[in-house]
């Protein structure tokens, strides 16, 4: 079950999408969400819909891998959906019991619905195109102008970067705590919402001490490599903003006005 | 006579206490000269103080008294720290805790990039040091899809990126099954032939002791035995009493020696074993 997350994996590939600077990603991924958040009708959501379907089909990520990411978050999906199919005022079209749906609450609890789907999907893209490196290193970039006022930067990024590596390890360290406290008669499966926080205990516990441990053995590997901070190092890759970049970089910008204009127009 | 690797005179360590506990004094004193271009083991059972001397050995840990001078550069020297670090690179146990990146060629690239190294450099270090493990094709692969074996050459591949001339192990294989260690050991013991880097290996697992040209043997904080692995492992009755075992062929040999056999003790592998039982019986 905890194998079948997919936060912050990345799937290695040599797409068009793969291959574009990590900041034009960044950058297109606050577009994008600006733009979500600007669709008002169907013909905006169509729109957005479309770009999302052509860079999913584009970065050759599995459509598998995107429904089982949307998966861990569908309780919230659902309920939003009902919580706007029920609570929104308007035409009525069917009532039952202290129950009214309206013209209005169907279409926006299918909004709210796609709107939720497609931030994760779109926000997940980045992650699954991107590797942990290339990613912080382009935020590392992006955020420099911040170093002036004293903003550890290099640190955050760094910090970002590991974490992204130690979600599979964690993942099946917590694996198999859960099992070793399985085979001694722990039961994580009955009882109500509090008993089963409290089986929680014996799981994390372990778990935090041995990331302690974790994090004090890399601290110790990572000196052995020489690291000592951010200063004068570099890169493998370097970032170089292609032509390709600037033209995505664009086209974001005109599709994010656009989307903007179509919302203004309530379309 | 050419400079060590690495020289220690009289070390002593302190790991520093609390005020319930007072601090434990590791070494008394300890002497050790490893040669440039050797190889090494350091054996001894769990806390005899080999990984602490191990530590001592690129300025993770400093000594409290006496020195250690990695290519005649002084530990405590501050200054020199970037210097030693790369010079004597370091593997530990567990790959997964070493292991700074997603992707094998990235953290392989990570010493490198923090060298300072210019890019195109870096890449062709990356690649060498990939090769020299034996894991290239698997360069653009997320470490954790790969076997311990696979991950521990990563490591090394990590450190070799640096250019070190010396290696230290820290029980590299502890954590592998059999094919891993295999794996890690034959690399290990090419890196030592063919590129000429000092290796140290430290274990507490006698087969993989028998590939290195010296065998140092540690026992509470201490030296017990320094030699070829043939003397050493001939010593059968110190070896035991240190709570260590010696190789199943001389355990054999030793059998029949104490059964009044006459028999030399310094078979270390398989085939000389039998060797050595052939010619006894041919004689007798």
């Amino acid at each position: 079950m905890l194998k079948d997350i997919t936060l912050g994996q990345y799937f290695p590939g040599n797409t068009p999408i793969h291959r574009l600077d990590p900041r034009t990603k960044l950058i297109m991924v606050i577009v994008y969400i600006v733009a979500l958040f600007s669709a008002e009708w169907v013909v905006s959501y169509a729109i957005v819909l479309a770009a999302l379907t052509a860079v999913v089909l584009i970065s050759r990520i599995e459509p598998k891998v995107i429904l089982r990411s949307i998966k861990p978050l569908l309780f919230i999906i659902v309920l939003t959906g009902l919580l706007n199919l029920f609570y929104t005022q308007g035409t009525p079209l069917v009532s039952f019991w202290i129950f009214t749906i309206s013209r209005e609450g169907v279409f926006s609890a299918v909004f709210m619905i796609l709107r939720i789907s497609m931030l994760i999907t779109g926000t997940f893209m980045l992650t699954y195109t991107t590797s942990p490196i290339a990613l912080t290193d382009g935020l590392e970039r992006l955020l420099n102008p911040l170093k002036r006022i004293k903003v550890p930067v290099h640190e955050l990024s760094m910090m970002m970067c590991i974490a992204l590596r130690f979600i599979p390890t964690l993942i099946e360290e917590t694996d198999k705590i859960i099992n070793a406290q399985k085979a001694r008669g722990a039961d994580f499966e009955t009882g109500n919402l509090l008993q089963r926080a409290k089986a929680l205990v014996p799981i994390l516990v372990p778990l935090f001490i041995s990331s302690f441990r974790r994090a004090d053995e890399l601290a110790v590997a990572m000196e052995c490599r020489c690291y000592h901070g951010g200063e004068g190092r570099t890169r493998l890759k370097e970032l170089h903003y292609r032509p390709a970049d600037v033209a995505v970089l664009a086209g974001g910008l005109v599709f994010m006005a656009g989307i903007i204009v179509l919302g203004a127009f309530g379309l | 006579m050419t400079q060590p690797a690495i020289a220690v005179e009289n070390l002593t360590y302190d790991y520093p206490g609390s005020e319930e506990t007072p601090s434990v004094q590791v070494f008394e004193g300890l002497n050790l000269e490893i040669e440039e271009g050797s190889f090494v083991a350091v054996l001894g059972h769990n806390g005899c103080g080999k990984s602490t001397l191990a530590k001592h050995f690129n300025a993770i840990l400093l000594p409290t008294g006496g020195s250690v001078h990695v290519y005649g550069l002084d530990t405590q020297d501050e200054a020199l720290l970037l210097a030693i670090r790369q010079q004597v690179g370091m593997v530990f146990q567990n790959p997964d805790n070493q292991i700074v990146a997603n992707v094998v060629e990235e953290d392989v690239a990570f010493a490198p990039e923090n060298l300072g190294v210019p890019p195109a450099e870096i890449r062709a270090r990356v690649d060498e040091a990939l090769r020299l493990v034996g894991m290239f094709q698997y360069r653009t692969h997320a470490p954790h899809m790969l076997s311990g074996g696979q991950k521990q050459r990563i490591a090394i591949a990590g450190v070799i990126a640096m250019r070190p001339k010396c290696i230290v192990l820290d029980e590299p294989t502890a954590m592998l099954d059999p094919q891993g260690r295999k794996e890690v050991l034959a690399t290990i013991r090419r890196l030592n032939r063919e590129q000429h880097i000092t290796v140290v290996l430290i274990t507490h697992h006698m087969p993989e002791a028998v590939l290195a040209d010296r065998v140092v043997i540690m026992s509470d904080g201490g030296i017990l035995t320094d030699g070829t692995p043939k003397e050493v492992f001939t010593q059968v009755e110190l070896l035991r009493a240190a709570g260590l075992t010696v190789p199943e062929t001389t355990q054999l040999l030793y059998a029949l020696n104490q059964d009044g056999y006459q028999l030399p003790l310094d078979a270390l592998s398989v085939e000389e074993c039998a060797q050595t039982l052939r010619d006894f019986l041919t004689e007798a």
